[in-house]
């Protein structure tokens, strides 16, 4: 069967996050960007599947700025086969790459959509969701485990509480959460292959896809700072402090 | 004037302690608030429910097919509510289900959706946290037709429970889908207080070592009524279940106290602690992060510290 992933670039997860001065957005510019850590995962279980001769194809999907194509090579160097590039300079809200990523689907008919179940940078956890709705089709969250198997998936979701399972039909969109796999480190040989293999770039326009109403961004603050407390010597003076301030 | 549909996340007949909190951002927004209990036989809910502060209405849908909460058979009941019914607002707690559930409801609108609010400014105006907590965003999300949010509950405090609010069974119309079904949950039971709404937390991480290793974080916990909670280090290690996952993507608290024990302080923990009110930091490397956050630090070995702790307080 074949498997789409959606992939992200974002910044990298160990940078810290500067906000602009003038409130106008968080700096990007000249820091450090990487695929979004739960699409590490996406693919990942994507690679994994296709190794035990579930999946045969895998293609890689991002939407975003000339930049992203780096993105697309880490993609083909875990191991997809192929991406697409849908070209955009705009940000992209979750509504609007749920579209895209319909358009894209249909066009591709995949049995199965992977995606990390958020990324870093807006922390919406929406797209995937989004997308199964617009499409129809049975989403699984946050999936710590996937079983694939006559044409159903079964899926371990961590959920508040616990664990949930469920089997879906496929196709199917499984968005994947932290637990679900350790993605693999890339060799140099892989990414050096990588750099041959197809990128197809297209547009909203070309996928006829029509922007959603966006949510404006009218000021964007760092979060109030907590001032550094006081060190203390032992345990007798921490009780002390916590009795002090009626806190034990 | 708003008119607000409260989607209230439940189980084994108890209403979750969230929506309490989810009122109180209901609240700030103003206007009518309708409460929904999708169930099987949601009635008992429904009264729980009717006795929180500001509730105008409780609106029951019961059906054999809400017997356990999934995005797929809820969403298209929520969209026929929200749309029958005229509302301005659709919001949930930004719980696991509420963030499985309400992009599905938001996108059948035809909606963009406002992830976990932590203030409100105005009807359609809200604050909402990025890149784990490291900003913070103010937005204004498009009126018409509705907005569609989900309420950050570290935010907000919970509202009386000193009304009396009509019960209604609501039906609604719409089409369930066959394609998606739950096969089971492992629900991981525990004595200890509710890590999101506990007014004390101890966390452990990686530097336990070990899952019996926790057992002196237990210990702690339990000698001062508090939750437990871990980083996603101990979690990812197997020394506890992934419910207990403290930080950006597991849960976010605010309770009075937080103690933690062998937790460097990474941004995707720090990012799930922030609102605590006092912070108390035990770790042996007095160059962790997490001491630029904590009121209290102590340099320690956390396996002398921690049972030290115990003994003293």
């Amino acid at each position: 069967m074949k498997a789409l992933v959606s992939v992200k670039r974002v910044v990298d997860y160990n940078v810290r996050i500067q906000v602009k001065g003038d409130g106008s957005g968080v700096v990007t510019d000249g820091v450090k960007h990487s695929m979004n850590p739960f699409d590490e995962i996406a693919m990942e279980e994507a690679v994994r599947l296709r190794e035990k001769g579930i999946v045969s194809e895998i293609v890689a999907v991002t939407i975003g700025g000339a930049k992203s194509e780096e993105t697309l090579r880490t993609a083909l160097a875990f191991g997809a086969d192929r991406a697409i590039h849908v070209k955009t300079e705009e940000a992209v809200e979750p509504l609007t790459a749920a579209r895209t990523l319909k358009a894209v689907f249909e066009k591709e008919s995949p049995e199965l959509f992977l995606m990390g179940k958020q990324a870093i940078d807006d922390d919406a956890n929406q797209t995937g969701q989004m997308t199964a709705a617009l499409l129809g089709l049975p989403q699984a969250t946050f999936a710590s485990k996937v079983e694939i198997a006559d044409g159903k998936a079964t899926v371990t979701r961590e959920i508040d509480a616990g664990l949930e399972t469920l089997e879906v039909d496929l196709p199917a969109v499984i968005t994947t959460d932290l637990r679900l796999n350790e993605p693999r480190y890339l060799k140099l040989p892989d990414i050096m292959k990588a750099k041959k293999k197809p990128v197809d770039a297209t547009s909203l326009d070309e996928l006829g896809v029509e922007p959603a109403a966006a949510i404006k961004v009218t000021k964007t603050a760092p979060p109030p700072e907590r001032s550094k407390g006081e060190m203390v010597k032992d345990v007798d003076e921490l009780v002390e402090k916590l009795k002090s301030k009626g806190l034990v | 004037m708003s008119k607000i549909l409260l989607i209230a996340e439940h189980a084994d007949g108890q209403l979750n302690a969230g929506v309490a909190k989810a009122m109180d951002c209901a609240q700030q927004i103003g206007g009518d608030v309708d409460v929904a209990i999708l169930a099987e036989s949601g009635q008992s809910v429904a009264e729980q429910a009717a006795k929180l502060a500001g509730v105008t209405r409780v609106l029951v849908v019961d059906n054999a097919a809400n017997a356990h909460p999934m995005a797929a058979t809820l969403a298209p009941q929520i969209v026929a509510l929200a749309q029958q019914g005229g509302y301005s607002h659709v919001i949930s707690t930004n719980s696991t289900q509420g963030k499985d559930l309400m992009p599905r409801v938001a996108a059948l609108l035809g909606v963009p959706q406002v992830t976990d609010i932590m203030a409100v400014h105005g009807p359609n105006s809200f604050d909402r946290p990025i890149y784990a907590g490291n900003a913070i965003i103010t937005v204004e999300a498009p009126a018409e037709p509705l907005i569609c949010g989900t309420v950050r509950l570290a935010s907000f405090q919970p509202v009386a429970s000193d009304n009396s609010a009509p019960v209604e069974a609501a039906s609604v119309d719409a089409e369930i889908p066959s394609h998606t079904r739950f096969q089971g949950v492992e629900i991981h039971k525990s004595d200890r207080p509710d890590l999101q709404s506990a007014p004390r937390v101890v966390s452990g991480g990686r530097a336990l070592g070990s899952s019996e290793n926790f057992e002196i974080i237990y210990k702690l916990a339990d000698k001062i009524g508090a939750a437990v909670g871990a980083s996603r280090a101990a979690v990812d290690s197997g020394y506890v279940p992934n419910d207990m996952q403290v930080g950006q993507t597991g849960k976010i608290i605010a309770p009075e106290l937080y103690i933690c024990a062998g937790i460097s302080g990474a941004i995707q923990h720090l990012a799930g602690i922030k609102d605590a009110r006092t912070i108390v930091a035990i770790n042996k490397d007095e160059e962790a992060p997490i001491f630029e956050v904590a009121d209290y630090g102590l340099v320690g070995d956390l396996f002398e510290v921690v049972p030290e702790l115990a003994e003293k307080l």
